[in-house]
């Protein structure tokens, strides 16, 4: 009988499906996020949102034998990065889902107290890895809010065509990759195609494909090339032909309307409760777009529209990036029609560097460059928040000053982070094949999830 | 973009919260803290952040934390969004709130000990050994 | 290879390196920035496919290259392991990037600085994040170090 229980225990210390205690029981799990077997009233009322009526949480009984806890571990090809889904399984059908996020937290917030103003950036825009123009974007701006400053026209229109050129590369990312998860292989060779026009282009400017230190407070790093229009031009003329490709593959496809229509219902009241913005909110029907309603940047010097569809399922969320893409190239055209010539940053002399041949020249100038490049520049005491609209929602900074040369809080709002609190509303009750179209389609990027 | 800024004292901020809901403020956009170290007494507060689509207003309000008991009742029954954004804070600065469905570590393992964000957690740092430099430890 | 080093043996211990580096499959471990890299390493301007490498295996047991892009957090490290050990022999090891070499421009309390600290790294490819040539001429010296029987699995 020891030997018995002895071996007992050896076998549970390695199982992976222990029956004891709960189905998955390995060496990498931790006891507190595991699901209860039961959840009591007020945990699921939480979950569904109290004032929310959500007809696709039931009600009906079953037996426990038939349920099993699956975990798509956070190493898996589907989830969009490290997210890792603790899913209560009956048969084929999801009944709830609890997400576990955390694997690939960085510290930024408390980095971004250590570094000075001007290396902000190359702090946060590590963050949304997919649009890192975003990041650095919002931060110089609520850096600027903070020291009351006006950056420059051409700077502001600069930044708006970078921006723009970067949400469509955003999007393109999010359409390869939710068409590689539900089965539509080509168009992740497509959608990364099409990305490396752009990227060439960022590449050009900035020195790098992704995480660019490019937008800083007070302005931008460097000016754009010379010859600049031509690749712009070429951008504007072959993506809308490849996007009729994209049209002509999937739009009429019935095997894509099988899958994506209907699926991963989410209402306007569902994401006003959660606080859920951006395509998601634009695909319920609700029409918010801080482009147009708390317009930054100069940005309501151009004309657009902001597309809006009312089915609130994944066909619609899918097919608002499309149209997202085309209203971002009337955009970025009109920047390179109408762009102001002019400084590429602001000229006050305590918050920009002096140009690197005037050090020779100006003992000024040289004290100038000193005290910035080392300690960095002032910032009066106080807080702010600015809010830009991210190619996922809302992407907020907020600062704290207190006078020296870092933040003394910073911290980044994220709109994966409360875009992820939707899973469980979006997968319940649905079989689990719908679970990846359903992830896919809100678009997490998990730097932004974790910072 | 402009707000305003409110600053809320801990027994009312509950009713305040709701007041604000029922005023029209749909979406909660964002929960943090702060922590003023030795600069100001009391040392932590909570931040909030509410948005109001229909009128296109925003605005901030400040809470103060009491220092004994570090606890502060949990708005996730109003806004059912503020779950996550709890449990960072929770996580991060050792705050806990009161009615939380679910107060966990989220974003550290769940054994780690001490609150990273709070101003007298160092950074981690470990210090870069150069080539012919004399060791350090 | 315990045997004597003969003509047979040493030709057919060539012929097996060849046909190790000819078709080696990645597992999919892209955590951050550097997985968007690796995927358009993948695409169609810088194509990995010539080299027999567009295969991603999800699943450990059949993949034989363990490229790792991207930051490594505390509580990833001991997923990181498991699936290291889920590997079968032989196996490699790539550190893609600067946050998986040396904990990159993050020196603090979440990262593990250096994934060398978890597992045995046999190419280091550093950039923030490395571009597709860069990670193509990691590979590459991958290849070239097997060939010349430097790395014995």
């Amino acid at each position: 009988m020891d030997d018995e229980n002895n071996i007992k225990e050896d076998l549970d210390f390695w199982a992976t499906n222990s029956e004891e205690s709960g189905w998955n029981i390995s060496s990498t799990d931790e006891g507190s996020q595991k699901m209860l077997e039961e959840e009591d009233e007020k945990q699921i009322k939480i979950q569904t949102g109290s004032d929310v009526v959500d007809d696709y949480v039931y009600n009906e009984e079953s037996t426990d034998d038939e349920r099993m806890i699956v975990n798509m571990g956070p190493q898996h090809p589907s989830t969009h990065g490290v997210l890792r889904l603790q899913v209560e399984l009956e048969g084929e059908v999801v009944r709830r889902v609890k997400p576990v996020i955390g694997y690939l937290h960085t510290g930024m917030e408390k980095t971004g107290e250590e570094l000075a103003y001007f290396q902000g950036p190359t702090n946060t825009t590590r963050m949304d890895y997919l649009s890192p123009l975003f990041n650095e974007l919002v931060f110089s701006l609520t850096t600027e809010k903070l020291l009351d400053i006006e950056v420059p026209e051409r700077a502001k229109a600069i930044r708006i065509l970078m921006t723009e050129l970067n949400r469509i590369s955003s999007h393109l990312v999010a359409l390869a990759t939710g068409g590689m998860d539900i089965g539509a292989l080509s168009m992740m060779i497509f959608g990364f195609r099409e990305r490396e026009l752009i990227l060439n282009f960022f590449e050009k400017t900035t020195g790098l494909r992704m995480n660019h230190n490019y937008i800083r407070p007070g302005g931008v790093a460097a000016d754009l090339p010379d010859n600049w229009q031509k690749d712009v031009k070429e951008i504007l003329k072959v993506i809308p032909e490849k996007l009729k490709d994209y049209d002509e593959m999937l739009l009429d496809n019935p095997i894509w309307q099988g899958r994506l229509k209907n699926v991963g219902i989410l209402t306007t009241e569902e994401c006003l409760a959660y606080g859920i913005t951006g395509p998601s909110l634009r695909a319920s029907g609700f029409s918010w777009d801080l482009r147009k309603t708390q317009p930054y940047s100069g940005i309501e010097n151009y004309e657009f529209e902001v597309p809006l569809l009312s089915d609130s399922d994944v066909f619609s969320r899918w097919r608002i990036k499309v149209l997202e893409i085309f209203e971002s190239l009337k955009i970025v055209e009109q920047v390179m029609n109408t762009i102001p010539k002019g400084a590429y940053r602001i000229q006050d002399k305590k918050v920009t560097p002096p140009p690197r041949k005037r050090l020779d020249e100006s003992m000024e100038a040289l004290i100038h460059h000193f005290k910035i490049y080392t300690e960095g520049f002032k910032v009066p005491p106080g807080e702010a928040y600015v809010a830009v609209e991210s190619p996922r929602g809302e992407l907020g900074c907020y600062i704290v000053s207190d006078g020296s040369s870092k933040p003394y809080r910073m911290h980044v709002r994220g709109p994966s982070f409360c875009n992820l609190q939707a899973l469980p509303v979006i997968m319940a009750d649905s079989p689990i094949a719908d679970a990846v179209a359903a992830i896919a389609s809100l678009d997490p990027v998990i730097g932004d999830v974790d910072r | 973009m402009s707000y305003e800024t409110i600053n809320v004292d801990i027994n009312q901020y509950y009713e305040t919260v709701e007041n604000f809901k029922k005023e029209g403020y749909e979406m909660m956009v964002d929960l943090t803290a702060v922590d003023w170290y030795r600069k100001r007494e009391p040392r932590f507060q909570v931040v909030v952040n509410l948005l109001s689509v229909s009128k296109n207003l925003r605005v901030i309000l400040n809470v103060s934390v009491p220092d004994e008991s570090l606890k502060i009742p949990s708005i996730c029954e109003i806004y059912p969004g503020a779950n996550f954004f709890e449990r960072e804070v929770f996580d991060m600065f050792g705050i806990e709130f009161e009615n939380h469905p679910e107060l966990t570590r989220i974003l550290m393992p769940d054994d780690w000990t001490g609150n990273p964000l709070r101003k007298d957690y160092g950074s981690g740092r470990i210090p870069v050994q150069f080539k012919n430099a004399p060791k350090v430890d | 290879m315990f045997s004597p080093d003969n003509i047979f043996t040493t030709t057919i211990d060539k012929a097996v390196r060849w046909s190790r580096t000819q078709s080696m499959w990645p597992v999919t471990f892209g955590l951050a920035c550097c997985a968007i890299e690796m995927m358009a390493a993948g695409s169609a301007k810088y194509d990995l496919a010539r080299y027999g490498m567009e295969v991603f295996r999800a699943s450990p047991r059949q993949a034989d290259l363990m490229i790792v892009a991207g930051r490594v957090s505390q509580k990833m490290a001991p997923v990181l392991r498991q699936v290291y050990d889920q590997m079968a022999e032989p196996k490699w090891v790539i550190a893609m990037g600067a946050c998986s070499s040396t904990g990159g421009m993050f020196n603090n309390y979440a990262l593990v600085q250096g994934v060398d600290h978890i597992v045995p790294v046999d190419i280091y490819v550093p950039g923030c994040p490395p571009g597709p040539q860069s990670l193509m001429h990691g590979i590459l010296t991958l290849h070239d170090k097997i060939m010349e029987g430097e790395i014995n699995r």
